[in-house]
């Protein structure tokens, strides 16, 4: 992942800002109270992050098709002064007209592949022979069963009883906290297998892989309500 | 299982719009189509029907699919617009699906102002309501440009011909009112699935197509205005490196016409005029860019542009007005008045704009004009003369819809409290 975005970096010839969890607990800003995901501590972490650089937009790479809190995002999505999402007072986008006025202290997240879909994106990259990580491409990894995904193994993993680990050939979909991110198996090695393979997957990518948005049916609305991308 | 169908990469697409309420059968007719073009995931449909056995529902709930927000779960309504998407081997979609009741008027004008097609549902016991008169008339006000009005519950009337006759004709009548370009009246039964994707046995005597049919194949491409060009400015490109020094291109997205080097153009709003050195599309030249291409232009001369300029062509070029007459829906609680001052964006255009007039206010349900009133609340729709700060370069909303309309925003909060169409 961090060796891929290095590399776009380099290319592009870009500042990079980095805003990490584990500086974040070091510092105070968020709490780790050994019960809280990594993905949650994520919030205040970015928040804190735009916070301290004055950012008034972050672009997302958040689609419409992913979820359905999200499915009722805007390409301009406006957030408070305190990083808050209100879906019900959101603001009217029509034609292609977006609205970007905020007020200080206030900033917005713009979401442009609003109305892709998983597929569009993955023609997308093959196209255009876009870089990616090499963790979305089949490989050879050591993972365990757990409430129906299959979740890497290693220093961040507790095992419970009963659960094994074997090594399989996975891939991953979504690329999240790895406490709660399922990979899938596997064998798609290229950008055009994996096409094949999605074309006929059963399971929506959050669905197969995000124990993030399993707490209850409206996780992913209450963690965006909060400030989460 | 969902098809490989959408594996195509440059797929025709078509945006859609329903209006509706639950009783219409709205959500059961867009679960249908998810359903039976196979978008519909396994772990979506399970949540579904976890849910819907949770709230102790009989059967299982489509609507649940749509409505992604706690509190539209809560309340069985629709609130807010909700995007679906799904493919067929022929076509990608996007379904805009808003909630039909009035107070929520504004939801439907932000779906249909990107629809190339509405859908209007009505049940075919009941016949047309008040809810499908304002659901056409909202469409041909956002200038939809095709229309379809899908006759739902064909079974609960035994298929009856002479019913769906009579909805037919007067649907028909009603719209000669209305600026409807294309008009499809379908029988169907989103429940039993007749002439939904596959031909109804049922309905021997209608001989038009299914609605997936339909929608798979009417013609949108020619929906564009592909004669007069407009291409307003986004942003201006001048890289501070070595490589392009003397590089200077305007990005912005086609809004009407075609574009070709070559072709002499006029900039507004300083009036000079120049010729087309070359159309770059990120890091490759082509010969010609339309509408929606996003692209830069290079010019032959170096004159001063910057965002907001309009580029077209000197024997074709749009009014630059100050003093915009439009229909206009209000979308916030205090109510609009004269002399109000707002933000206005239009293209890539911002300036302000002071409400003059209110000329009368639409009832959208009887297309009754109310020339009485002063104001405008929320969810009204009404004619509005407006003065700006800077000159608008506007054609009529009816010739083109996107250097036709404009959005008002309220200065203090940055809230987008109206949208507008110019006549």
């Amino acid at each position: 992942m961090l060796s891929c975005r290095d590399s776009w970096v380099n290319r592009l010839g870009v500042r990079l800002v980095v805003a990490s969890v584990d500086q974040a607990i070091t510092d105070g800003i968020v709490v780790d109270d050994g019960k809280t995901s990594r993905n949650r501590l994520q919030t205040g972490t970015l928040l804190h992050a735009i916070e301290e650089e004055g950012f008034t937009a972050a672009f997302g790479g958040g689609r419409r098709d992913e979820e359905k809190a999200r499915a009722k995002e805007r390409v301009y999505s406006h957030r408070d002064e305190f990083g808050q999402w209100d879906p019900k007072n959101q603001r009217p986008e029509l034609w292609n007209l977006y609205n970007g006025r905020i007020r200080e202290g206030e900033h917005m997240r713009v979401f442009p592949l609003s109305n892709w879909t998983e597929l569009d994106v993955w023609h997308y990259i093959g196209r255009e022979r876009i870089l990616i990580p090499e963790i979305y491409f089949s490989h050879q990894r050591k993972v365990f069963l757990r409430d129906g995904m299959l979740l890497s193994a290693g220093e961040h993993a507790q095992l419970r009883p009963g659960e094994t680990v074997t090594e399989r050939t996975v891939r991953f979909r979504t690329v999240g906290d790895i406490t709660l991110t399922g990979c899938v198996e596997s064998e798609a090695s290229t950008v055009a297998t994996i096409i094949d393979e999605i074309s006929v997957a059963r399971l929506t990518e959050r669905g197969a892989t995000r124990g993030d948005d399993r707490f209850s049916e409206a996780a992913m609305e209450d963690r965006k309500r909060e400030g989460y991308f | 299982m969902p098809v490989a169908a959408s594996s195509r990469p440059s797929m025709d697409l078509l945006r859609f719009a329903t209006a509706g309420s639950v009783d219409d059968g709205k959500s059961t007719l867009i679960g249908r189509l998810l359903l039976d073009s196979k978008s519909i995931f396994a772990d979506q449909l399970e949540a579904v029907e976890r849910t819907s056995i949770s709230k102790g529902y009989d059967y299982t709930d489509l609507a649940l699919l749509t409505d992604g927000l706690r509190s539209e779960r809560e309340q069985g309504i629709t609130i807010d617009v909700a995007y679906r998407y799904f493919a067929t081997p022929n076509r990608k979609f996007i379904i805009a699906d808003t909630p039909g009741h009035v107070q929520y008027t504004r939801n439907m004008v932000t779906g249909a102002s990107t629809a190339d097609l509405g859908l209007v549902l009505v049940d075919a016991r009941h016949g047309l309501t008040e809810q499908s008169h304002r659901h056409a008339v909202i469409l041909s006000l956002l200038r939809v440009p095709h229309l379809v009005l899908a006759v739902n519950k064909m079974d609960l009337v035994d298929y009856s011909q002479d019913v769906f006759n009579r909805i037919q004709q007067e649907f028909t009548s009603f719209a000669t009112k209305l600026r409807v370009p294309d008009l499809t009246v379908i029988p169907i039964s989103a429940l039993n699935g007749d002439n939904v994707v596959n031909r109804s046995e049922h309905m021997g005597w209608y001989e038009g197509p299914s609605l997936m049919h339909h929608i798979e194949h009417v013609h949108v491409a020619s929906d564009r205005d592909l004669v007069d060009a407009r291409f307003p400015v986004q942003y201006v490109i001048r890289p501070k490196s070595d490589e392009f020094h003397d590089y200077r291109g305007y990005a912005g997205r086609i809004a009407g016409g075609v574009l070709k080097p070559g072709d002499e153009v006029l900039v507004l709003p300083s009036g000079f005029t120049s010729t087309i050195a070359g159309i770059d599309l990120f890091d490759t030249e082509i010969d010609e860019a339309f509408p929606p291409m996003s692209v830069t232009v290079r010019l032959a001369d170096d004159l001063d542009v910057s965002r907001g300029d309009m580029i077209c062509r000197p024997q074709n070029a749009p009014e630059p007005l100050q003093d915009i007459d439009a229909m206009v829906c209000w979308m916030v609680n205090a109510p609009l008045r004269p002399r109000q001052k707002l933000a206005i964006k239009h293209t890539t255009r911002t300036g302000r704009a002071m409400v003059k007039d209110i000329q009368y206010r639409l009832d959208v349900n009887t297309l009754h004009r109310d020339l009485e009133t002063n104001e405008l609340g929320l969810n009204e729709i009404g004619r509005v003369h407006l003065r700006t700060t800077v000159p608008l370069f506007c054609d009529p909303y009816e010739k083109n819809r996107t250097t036709g309309s404009f959005v008002l925003v309220d200065e203090a909060t940055g809230v987008t409290v109206g949208a507008g169409m110019i006549n």
